[in-house]
């Protein structure tokens, strides 16, 4: 059976911190990876497995019922990783093979080798584009799943992001919602000074979706976003999601004046500091 | 064991730092050299260039498809644009704007391809340019070429500017052995051999060459003679060189850090096949994506070692 879990506000607050702290012992433990851009989507992928929407089943990660999360920025993976170890998929052992020669727990997600991936992503711009066809895979097949994809800030320069948005709309896939998670930072610098594609809100209108702005590192406004998606019957979603790279240890990473941290894991010095910081 | 430690090599910088500081270098000599970057120029390297020429460093975001175009537009307007990502996000991601934009329109355009092969590691096989060469190969006009080390890399940046019409650069992410030295010559489509030897000839290109190097000093501790020779021109291949080393030692290995269809391999076959066959064997990557990891350690699992090529020589002299 795909069942979604629902904890308590409180209890997913904690969750949220427990991911975080998962993802920083990761990345540092592999000596690579990208912490800060897994830590601006905790609040979304935490209300998602957490907050009673993904409905998943751990006996048959495939189950054609379960409600898909597809994660486009693909360098993000150790916040799924950190969720799913969370969830209790995977052991704290597992993924912290992070990056390691020979374990699943690739540098970005690869479906063969987890099935609790959804996609091999990595190259970013696609993830959109595979949730569409989910989308309508489960409309032909009359199945009520609903499936979700986030993109990155950046990612959304790519061409085929906007493709697969009007083919969204064009099927009116009420049972879609893409989720850009707006942290402001890509990988050479400032979104709004390397690519500045903001408002995402109007373009995400001007095309027919349902659009929503809200404050992604904010549990409670997640859930009322994601209730909100749910609802629509009509059309696609888009959430998004203004959250702040590196949310949950800025104090720690502000001192490095590298606000975007991109890219690079903690030092065995900062990410203590950083767990003693989410203690 | 590291690279080149065998044949007595020093490790030196990596190919896509001496690719950048080479760009830098040569900003002033040509002026109408532009970059086009699509977020990622700290990692190819061309922010080295762009800091120094800011107003000639473009940044178009992640958006590879438009930044080709934008650089077929540079290239009509006059312009001599070097447009670089992540080699399979350049090659596969932009693969119709560069054959439209510039392969068939024979644009004066120059590809940079860094983080190419496995030897990227830990963030696996979605950022390994393991088909690049296939890619560029497949383009009618397009000149690739993959370096060896941080040397020939940068005389590979001048000769890339100075050839009219578009170019393929092949820069792997990690360091590997200097090889050459500043006065050592480098010529589009013509080889160098790095090494001589009588009794079999191992072909090489980019990270393969030092690797190879290797090998060729644990086969003379067999009393076998490799020559070696860095073909890091695949097109237009060195065709005189593949026939002389056929002629002269009647056995070719050829290694390469990219899969076997279509790569420096299957090129080397064609012109052996038609011009002088004899026995050959192929270390590259065969037909498989590789993971994450550490580079040295995906190296070794995935068959690019001293060790592989010497097996391949010596299955090469058996048949
Ligand atoms: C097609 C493609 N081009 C370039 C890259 C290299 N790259 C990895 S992450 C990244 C920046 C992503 O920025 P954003 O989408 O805003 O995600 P964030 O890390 O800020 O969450 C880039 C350019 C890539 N993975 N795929
Ligand atoms: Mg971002």
């Amino acid at each position: 059976m795909a069942d979604a879990t629902k904890l308590s506000l409180n209890e997913l607050k904690d969750a949220a911190k427990a991911i975080r702290r998962l993802i920083i012992q990761i990345t540092t433990e592999a000596g690579s990876g990208h912490p800060s851009s897994s830590l601006s989507a905790v609040e979304v992928v935490t209300a998602l497995y957490f907050g009673g929407y993904l409905r998943h089943n751990k006996a048959n990660p495939r189950d054609p019922k379960r409600d898909r999360f597809i994660l486009s920025k693909g360098h993000a993976v150790p916040v799924l990783y950190a969720a799913l170890c969370q969830a209790g998929y995977y052991s704290f052992e597992q993924i912290m093979t992070l990056r390691k020669l020979g374990s699943p727990f690739e540098g970005h997600p690869n479906m063969k080798r987890l099935d609790t991936m959804e996609a091999s992503t990595g190259s970013l711009g696609q993830g959109l584009s595979l949730g569409v066809g989910h989308a309508l895979a489960c409309r032909l097949d009359g199945l009520d799943a609903h499936t979700y994809v986030m993109m990155g800030d950046g990612e959304m320069g790519e061409g085929q992001v906007w493709e697969a948005i009007a083919t969204a709309e064009k099927y009116k896939l009420s049972n879609l919602t893409a989720i850009v998670d707006q942290n402001g930072y890509q990988q050479t610098g400032a979104t709004k000074d390397v690519l500045d594609l903001k408002p995402f809100a109007s373009k995400f209108d001007a095309f027919g979706w349902h659009t929503q702005v809200i404050e992604g590192n904010s549990m409670e406004a997640v859930l009322e976003g994601l209730a909100k998606a749910r609802a629509v019957t009509d059309r696609p979603t888009a959430i998004v999601s203004q959250t702040k790279k590196g949310f949950g240890i800025l104090p720690i990473l502000e001192p490095t004046g590298d606000l975007n941290y991109h890219g690079k894991p903690l030092s065995k010095e900062l990410a203590e500091k950083a767990l003693a910081h989410l203690a | 064991m590291t690279i080149g430690a065998a044949a007595g090599l020093k490790l030196g910088k990596a190919c896509r730092d001496a690719f950048g500081t080479a760009l830098k270098d040569l900003g002033d000599e040509f002026p109408n050299l532009v970059t086009v970057d699509g977020d990622v120029g700290n990692s190819t390297r061309t922010e080295v260039f762009a800091k120094a020429f800011p107003s000639r460093g473009f940044n178009v975001g992640i958006a590879e498809s438009n930044m080709v175009g934008v650089a077929g537009g540079l290239a009509a307007a006059g312009k001599i644009p070097v447009v670089s990502s992540f080699a399979v996000f350049l090659l596969a991601n932009a693969y119709d704007q560069i054959r439209m934009s510039v392969a068939y329109p024979g644009m004066n355009v120059k590809l940079v391809g860094s983080h190419a092969g496995i030897s990227i590691g830990e963030d696996g096989a979605s950022q390994m340019g393991i088909e690049d060469v296939a890619l560029a190969c497949s383009m009618p006009g397009i000149v690739v070429v993959v370096p060896a080390d941080a040397t020939s890399t940068r005389l590979a940046t001048r000769a890339m500017l100075e050839h009219v019409g578009p170019v393929y650069l092949r820069c792997g992410r990690i360091e590997v052995p200097d090889i050459y030295t500043a006065d050592s010559e480098f010529k589009i489509g013509k080889a160098n051999t790095v090494r001589d030897g009588k009794d079999v000839t191992i072909i090489a290109n980019g990270l393969m060459v030092g690797i190879s190097l290797d090998a060729a000093a644990a086969l003379a501790a067999q009393g076998v003679n490799a020559r070696v020779i860095d073909m890091h021109t695949i097109k237009p291949i060195d065709e005189a060189a593949i026939i002389k080393a056929a002629t002269e030692t009647g056995r070719i290995v050829v290694a390469e850090e990219h899969l076997m269809a279509g790569g420096l391999g299957s090129v080397v076959a064609g012109v052996v096949a038609r011009t002088k066959p004899v026995p050959m064997e192929f270390v590259n990557l065969g037909d498989r994506y590789a993971e994450s990891g550490d580079p040295h350690g995906l190296l070794q699992k995935y068959g690019l070692t001293a060790e592989a090529v010497v097996a391949a020589v010596e299955k090469v002299r058996s048949r």
